[in-house]
């Protein structure tokens, strides 16, 4: 009879634990897995809720069973319980099983660690550069100059070494398809590594609270074959040997229009801090541009996108508008950018 | 009107503040000339920053908690503390200067709970925001101002400063003692508070907007933040010395004030829990205003403590910043967390009518949270680039504060079993933080995981673990001791049934808001973004309704206290038939506490042995050290 309730809790915690288990392992909660580190951050995930929720579940019936069973009925308004003191043996159990369970953990989670954070010997150095409130990527590339883009490009199964620096203030490099991340911190550089393993695009984001426009500082990793990847850097490296501008003059008028409005909307484009009627935005990190822009020539557009701080709209601050669009847009895209804001502002 | 003006009070304290501003300004004009700086007598910056720190102090000798010296140096009469001015009569007697303890302790819990109101309100606004993707109500700068104040105030006026109210009242009664050991200090302890909330709510009208950099205001962001920080970072300074001076009220008091009989053995769990609190406060806290005098100097004088980019003669260390930041602020959760831990040991041992389970282990965790609290400050940082060999001995430390914290969790449910549970208000809430802080603690052994921390650090899995902690733990016991001592406090009895309603309506609404945000939080939104991907958007409205209903919760907890306490029945002194000594005097409880010096001569929680006391009202030569028979005698009697 003194047993019978603590059997009947066991049982009923050992079935809840298991529905508990079951749908943790059911839910999808991880978004893509795109590189090597996922896996097994995944799994020490899974064996975290396999731990927890028999924790949870064990608390969770002792209150409630004492809710159903013990709670006070009519009559025992001046009744007491037991006066037990404590049970030497009970908290030493319960002292020294979680003190096992955790260092277990730490041991297995720190396996995890080194797996996840291996070096290679053949990595592929991107160097990251973090400015409020955007991401440049740029890959040196041996005895001659650097290939730089606004998008991460990245071979699929070749293990990457990102160096990460900022020239402002606190930002922080993470995809979460890679389920990796570090600050870029002001004064050093911070090194990450990852290996994508599945070809896709994948949200790059900045995790630490960088300023108004936090929440736009974006852009895409684009994981590629290593074929497509090399053609890539080669195409990157293309318009610097043959000056572009010649390049540009060819675009009619219409296709630049077209190039302008494609960067203005893009991933991580002026669209994410700006309003714009035409393009459909409505970011207020920045001006309205509906408003600012009418009437403006195309020169002044010019000095507003390559040199921000030049004029400052009323009631926006300096430096919020990050001021390297001259690097990393190419003369192509800042020229449709002009034309198309002109047009669009007339 | 000039009689008005001088003596102590709001109209000095009113006519002190624009002296004090005058002062920064004079100040700061008469510097600027002498050092040939331009705009000498109309730089805003510099006389603002000036003035946010003279003016409150000009303030609190105006209103009369610091004034004695000054009296006492232009050769005038001084005022003795005579405690003619213990008890409230009215009201209004709130609003004065006050040295009873019980006084200051009911203006404490009442100024949180206003801030409670207003950071809650801020983050209704934030949810409004986040209920759709894209920008409808607020723009980035306000947003990010949104959240910075609602976690100010929700840390260093709320949480901390009500825990430190309720122990203020409570404590002296608990240990048998008249008031508090520095009386005098303790008001300007009080003081101190409002000024630092109002400051930090002012902020949204600075130029530039409110601090908008987290509550974290992490170094370089925050030193080159409009205006509008420094209200923090000076804001912060006044809430941390008021903290500080509290926790050595708090310790002198709790070590030299006890009544005859009450060893350490013998105290109730909330001092216990209160004397560790109040430890690492006085150790902690200085390292936050340390932090903030850095970002001060920097943001002030161009000092360049954060300032990184070597190369230009700048070698400032920005991690510096929050290694010394995190050294407060993990302590800080265990200062948010251990008088919560106390609350529940006395409202469960009274409410399931049994001793706490574990007396000594539980005294005992305490003190090893405080030690162990000490080593783990690091896993704030397991990806901001610091030396990454630091990360494995605080996720281990991390991992193993759960153990002392299990030992109280194994321990509250250990006394449960065999109870008699009166499942009224304050059980419910102790019951409900059972539950919810178990999540947010396996959560945080989750998080200690380097890992999956590296995954979720920044997300919303952190904003879903601190809420779990901070409001399903700290939040909960709070309204737990609030319900638990309404009685004693105000002497009359708060409404049972509309108690319950606030109870479950908040244990719902509490879950429904913050656990989705761990999925969310996984499946890679990161905190603090005022916009967010359009994956997110069914979660994210979800979330924002179930918030609105949380936060209409709260006005039935509003309302059942100001009701109650207006025209709420006669509270009896014991209404809960508890043994510890606040509730062997009447409710509320004489001026002076005790009209006899009350003697100790049992445990705190004694119950179910008939018969038993933990105090009697005789001399120590008249009292008898065996409980049994003896009956507890209350100095008034009905």
């Amino acid at each position: 009879m003194r047993r019978h309730p603590i059997i009947q809790m066991v049982v009923i915690g050992a079935i809840a634990s298991a529905i508990g288990i079951a749908l943790a392992l059911w839910i999808d909660w991880f978004p893509a897995d795109a590189a090597k580190q996922g896996h097994p951050i995944d799994t020490l995930y899974d064996v975290l809720m396999i731990v927890s929720v028999p924790i949870f579940v064990l608390v969770l019936t002792v209150i409630l069973y004492s809710v159903w069973a013990f709670r006070m009925r009519p009559g025992q308004e001046l009744e007491d319980g037991p006066p037990i003191h404590g049970n030497t043996r009970l908290e030493v159990f319960w002292t020294a099983i979680p003190a096992i369970l955790l260092v277990s953990l730490c041991s297995y989670a720190y396996a995890v660690l080194n797996d996840i954070e291996t070096k290679h010997a053949d990595e592929l150095v991107v160097k990251v550069q973090a400015v409020q409130f955007a991401w440049t990527f740029s890959y040196p590339q041996a005895g001659g100059r650097a290939v730089t883009s606004t998008q991460l490009y990245l071979p699929k199964d070749k293990p990457v070494r990102f160096d990460i620096q900022t020239k402002d203030v606190l930002h922080d490099f993470w995809v979460p398809a890679f389920r990796v991340k570090i600050d870029a911190v002001p004064g050093i550089t911070t090194r990450l590594r990852a290996t994508p393993t599945r070809l896709g695009t994948f949200p790059v984001v900045c995790a630490e609270l960088c300023g108004l426009g936090h929440s736009v500082m974006r852009s895409t990793a684009h994981v590629v074959s290593p074929a497509a990847f090399n053609r890539w850097l080669a195409d990157q490296q293309a318009p610097a040997q043959n000056a572009g501008g010649g390049e540009a003059r060819q675009l009619s008028q219409q296709q630049l229009l077209a190039l302008g409005r494609e960067t203005f909307t893009g991933d991580g484009g002026c669209g994410a801090c700006h309003t714009l009627g035409d393009a459909g935005t409505t970011g207020t990190t920045g001006p309205d541009l509906d408003r600012v822009l009418r009437g403006q020539s195309e020169d002044a557009i010019r000095t507003d996108i390559v040199d921000p701080n030049a004029r400052i709209a009323p009631g926006y601050a300096a430096n919020i508008m990050p001021p390297t669009f001259e690097q990393t847009l190419s003369a192509q895209q800042l020229d449709g950018l002009v034309a198309y804001l002109a047009t669009v502002s007339k | 009107m000039t009689a008005k003006l001088r003596v102590p009070g709001w109209y000095r304290a009113g006519l002190f503040t624009v002296l004090g501003i005058a002062f920064a300004w004079l100040l700061v004009g008469v510097v600027r000339s002498a050092m040939h700086f331009p705009n000498a007598w109309d730089d805003g910056d510099a006389i603002t920053i000036v003035s946010l720190i003279a003016a409150p102090l000009f303030f609190l000798v105006g209103i009369g908690c610091f004034d004695y010296w000054f009296y006492w140096v232009s050769g005038r009469a001084t005022r003795a503390e005579d405690h003619s001015s213990h008890g409230a009569t009215s009201w209004k007697d709130y609003f004065r200067v006050n040295t009873d303890h019980k006084v200051i302790g009911i203006q404490y819990v009442c100024t949180s709970f206003f801030f409670l109101f207003v950071g809650g309100l801020l983050a209704m606004l934030m949810r409004a925001e986040l209920a759709q993707p894209g920008m409808q109500f607020v723009n980035s700068q306000q947003f990010n101002g949104l959240f910075s104040v609602h976690a100010a105030l929700l840390i260093f006026l709320f949480v901390i400063p009500v825990f430190a109210g309720l122990a203020n009242f409570v404590i002296p009664l608990m240990i048998g003692a008249p008031d508090m050991a520095f009386p005098r200090l303790n008001a300007l302890s009080f003081w101190m508070l409002p000024l630092a909330g109002t400051m930090m709510v002012l902020s949204f009208f600075a130029p530039g907007g409110s601090f908008a950099t987290g509550w974290t205001a992490y170094a370089p962001l925050s030193t080159e933040a409009p205006i509008g920080q420094m209200f923090f970072t000076i804001g912060v300074q006044f809430a941390g010395a008021s903290s500080i001076a509290t926790a050595l009220n708090f310790l002198v008091t709790i070590i030299t004030m006890r009544a005859p009989g009450m060893s350490f053995f013998r105290m109730p769990l909330l001092v216990w829990a209160n004397f560790s609190t109040s430890l690492l406060v006085v150790i902690a806290t200085p390292f936050i205003a340390a932090s903030q005098f850095f970002v001060l100097l920097d943001r002030a004088l161009g000092f360049q403590f954060f300032d990184a980019f070597v190369g230009a003669g700048k070698d400032g260390s920005v991690l510096m910043y929050q290694h010394v930041f995190w050294f407060y602020s993990h302590p800080a959760v265990y200062i948010m967390m251990l008088p919560g831990f106390g609350i529940i040991s006395e409202v469960l041992s009274v409410k399931a009518r049994k001793p706490i389970f574990g007396y000594r282990m539980m005294a005992f965790s305490l003190i090893a949270i405080v030690v162990l609290g000490f080593t783990v400050w690091a896993h704030h940082m397991f990806v901001s680039g610091m030396q990454s060999w630091i990360r494995i001995p605080m996720m281990i430390t991390t991992a193993i504060i759960a153990v002392p914290t299990g030992i109280k969790i194994f321990s509250w449910l250990a006394t449960l079993w065999r109870g008699v549970l009166h499942l009224d208000t304050p059980m419910l809430f102790a019951l409900g933080f059972l539950t919810t802080f178990t999540c947010g603690g396996i959560s945080g052994v989750m998080l200690a995981m380097i890992p999956f921390d590296i995954h979720v650090s920044d997300t919303y899995f952190i904003v879903a673990h601190i809420h779990y902690v901070l409001f399903g733990g700290s939040l909960f016991t709070i309204f737990a001791g609030v319900y638990y001592w309404f009685p004693k406090m105000t002497g009359r009895m708060y409404d049972e049934r509309l108690g319950k309603l606030h109870f479950w309506a908040t244990f719902v609404f509490f879950n429904l808001t913050f656990a989705p945000m761990h999925v969310i939080g996984v499946q890679g939104m990161p905190r603090r973004v005022a916009d967010y991907a359009e994956q997110f958007a069914g979660m994210n409205l979800a979330i924002s309704i179930a918030s609105f209903l949380l936060g209409l919760s709260m006005l039935v907890f509003l309302y059942n206290m100001i009701v109650s306490w207006r025209l709420g029945p006669r509270a009896s002194a014991n209404p809960w038939r508890a043994l510890t000594l606040e509730w062997q005097v009447s409710s509320p409880p004489p001026i002076f506490n005790f009209d006899a010096v009350p003697t100790v001569v049992g445990g705190p929680y004694e119950y179910g042995i008939p018969g038993a006391v933990h105090g009697i009202f005789q001399s120590p030569a008249e009292a008898k050290p065996t409980p049994a028979g003896s009956v507890a005698t209350s100095p008034t009697t009905e």
